[in-house]
């Protein structure tokens, strides 16, 4: 149980990642972006591509770090794959929901046009890569640690907690103390007061989709490590990083990372009684349950 | 190819363009009169189809009872199937509805997503329920004793244009009596239409109710026709996206339009598939996703220039009363 609750953990903070950036795009853009799962998809395949490809091609060593189960290669793939899926959330942003949200269309009409983004990504994977599950590095599997309670723990899976933990500060920092990261709160507030106030509302949309996407990225390569990569993946997520923003109050930040905690817990611990398939649904019933008990969440809407 | 199979090919092409559309008339009821987004039409794909497929077949029995596990077969004829499938569509649209439909449109879209892919999981994985992955086969066909054989598709063809324009007269009526007036001020404005003492939640109950219904009529006439169904079926691509763009291009707010868009984009999905043939093998392999990608094209190039659809909405809504 010890175990499995520490697996939670880490698949916890994997949902986070996704889940911080559903709440901030709900909060500023004010749209639900069902887009954001494939994001997760097309930074693990960006960074496949990276690791398996280019990075031989330049001739990078594939050596990995102590026990850990990669190297530079994966180490140079995350930054390089984070810009790449930020940028293909500002081209989104700029190539159809600018357009939307220009002509006053409906939050619905938006959050179906992500839908329809969603899909195209995912058959643009399917024809590049095909259906197959693919791992980083296939074969290795690094022997585990051995902790007290009798609980096994991969570096890698020690690594994956450290990464989300100074992504999360970074992005605190970022919102806090830069004028780019008030902004960006005071337009999650409400934004026609921050457009009175002079504040570049659609520059902040453009900040909002990158780092987003940005996030979205990290969370697809880390549970590439973690567990392995696939097309479907990223549409597999959509329903836990719902129901994390949710449950800790949809738009709200600091929400969405404990919620983010208490849906990866829960969907480990549900594996000690049911088929370890069933993760997504037990995601799923903690959603509906909160939307029957508080459905502004557990920390209310606001980002604070 | 000869006439005869080119016409029982058209057959069959109509057969399921007619069952997509009944699923976009129920989709028009949701997101056309009322403005709800179910973005799970899959999930009550699938719940018509298992449903009215226990009604209509027998419990497994001898030999056979080893291999395929259903919870009950009631054996009874087809109508109770269809019937049966819009009762628990409507029962299961209900339960969702409750906890969503006072909340903001996006609950309900996640909510629905999630029904239909927590659907698909209990059938693919509960082995009891109604035989597990494998699904179930041999369902029957009505009135397969009156025109056996290969020439049946002719009259299931007819069997579905009658549930169609069932359908199709049910709705109208609805939408053109002041109950449907109430949904269209619902989607225009809450606020405006619970200020001047409608119900607001009542009226969107009775929308979600209604067309998931409608979708399980389409879930049990599918079941039906292709005689064996598996959780595998009910996926979000063909279970939901390509309803939404049918009904998106046909023009939501009109039920002729939403019928027009299921033959229009049914026919430009079976005909793509004929273009891939003639496309070298490289791409041909590509060939499902390439189509799917396509069709994701046209829904945004859609949403962005002729957001109101080929038809566009009838203003004109209570002329039959006139």
């Amino acid at each position: 149980m010890a175990e499995l609750f520490v697996y939670g953990i880490v698949l916890g903070c994997i949902i986070s990642l996704g889940a911080i950036g559903i709440t901030l795009v709900y909060g500023i853009v004010r749209m639900a972006n069902f887009a954001h799962g494939e994001f997760m998809t097309a930074g693990a395949y960006i960074a496949l591509l990276i690791v398996s490809v280019i990075l031989p091609w330049l001739g990078v060593p594939d050596t990995t770090f102590g026990p850990l189960s990669f190297g530079w290669r994966m180490l140079i793939a995350f930054p390089v794959s984070m810009a790449a899926v930020a940028f293909i959330g500002i081209f989104f942003d700029r190539l159809l929901y600018k357009k939307l949200r220009l002509k006053n269309s409906n939050a619905v009409i938006l959050a179906m046009s992500s839908l329809g983004v969603s899909f195209m990504i995912r058959m643009i994977i399917l024809i590049i890569t095909g259906p197959d599950y693919r791992f980083y590095r296939p074969g290795i599997m690094r022997p585990a640690l051995q902790l007290p309670f009798g609980i096994k723990i991969r570096p890698d899976q020690i690594f994956i907690v450290a990464l989300v933990v100074v992504l999360v500060v970074l992005l605190h920092l970022f919102l806090q103390r830069t004028k780019m990261g008030k902004a960006m709160r005071a337009t999650a507030d409400n934004t026609e007061l921050a457009l009175i106030s002079g504040i570049d509302t659609e520059g902040i949309v453009m900040w909002t989709w990158g780092i987003g996407g940005g996030l979205a990225a990290a969370a697809g390569m880390l549970y590439g490590i973690d567990v392995q990569i696939h097309p479907g993946m990223g549409w597999n997520f959509l329903i836990p990083l719902f129901a994390a923003a949710i449950l800790g109050g949809i738009g709200n930040m600091y929400g969405a990372l404990v919620g983010g905690l208490v849906i990866g817990i829960a969907e480990q611990l549900s594996t000690a009684v049911l088929t370890p398939t069933y993760k997504l649904a037990v995601a799923f019933i903690i959603m509906i349950l909160i939307l029957f008990i508080k459905p502004e969440g557990i920390f209310g809407g606001s980002d604070k | 190819m000869e006439t005869g199979s080119v016409i029982g090919y058209l057959v069959s092409l109509v057969i399921m363009a007619s069952i997509y559309g009944v699923f976009c008339l129920g989709l028009n009821i949701q997101w056309g009169y009322t403005g709800l987004f179910n973005i799970g039409i899959a999930g009550f794909f699938c719940i018509g189809a298992y449903t009215s497929a226990m009604i209509t077949t027998p419990v497994p029995s001898g030999i056979l009872a080893q291999y395929v596990h259903q919870l009950f077969g009631l054996n009874l004829p087809f109508v109770f199937g269809l019937l049966g499938a819009a009762l628990m569509c409507g029962l299961v649209a209900f339960l969702i509805g409750v906890p969503t439909l006072r909340l903001s449109e996006d609950y309900l879209a996640i909510a629905t997503l999630g029904i239909a892919e927590t659907f698909r999981l209990i059938f693919n994985n509960e082995r009891w329920l109604a035989n597990g992955p494998q699904g179930l086969m041999g369902l029957p066909q009505p009135l397969h004793s009156l025109m056996g054989g290969r020439n049946y598709d002719y009259l299931y063809l007819v069997i579905v244009l009658i549930v169609v324009v069932i359908v199709y007269l049910l709705i109208e009526k609805g939408v053109r009596s002041p109950w449907g007036r109430v949904l269209r001020a619902v989607r225009e404005d809450e606020i405006s239409a619970s200020a001047s003492g409608k119900d607001v939640f009542r009226f969107k109950m009775q929308s979600l109710v209604f067309g998931s219904m409608v979708m399980g009529v389409g879930g049990a006439l599918y079941a039906h026709y292709t005689k064996a169904i598996s959780p595998d079926v009910f996926t979000p691509l063909y279970g939901t996206f390509i309803i939404w763009v049918m009904l998106m291009a046909g023009g939501s707010g009109n039920n002729k339009g939403a019928l027009l868009g299921a033959y229009v984009i049914w026919g430009i999905w079976i005909g793509s598939d004929f273009l891939m043939d003639m496309l070298p093998d490289v791409i041909r392999d590509k060939g499902p996703y390439l189509r799917f990608l396509i069709v994701g094209i046209l829904l945004e190039v859609i949403l962005i220039y002729r957001p109101q659809g080929i038809l566009g909405e009838e203003k004109k809504v209570s002329k039959m009363y006139n």
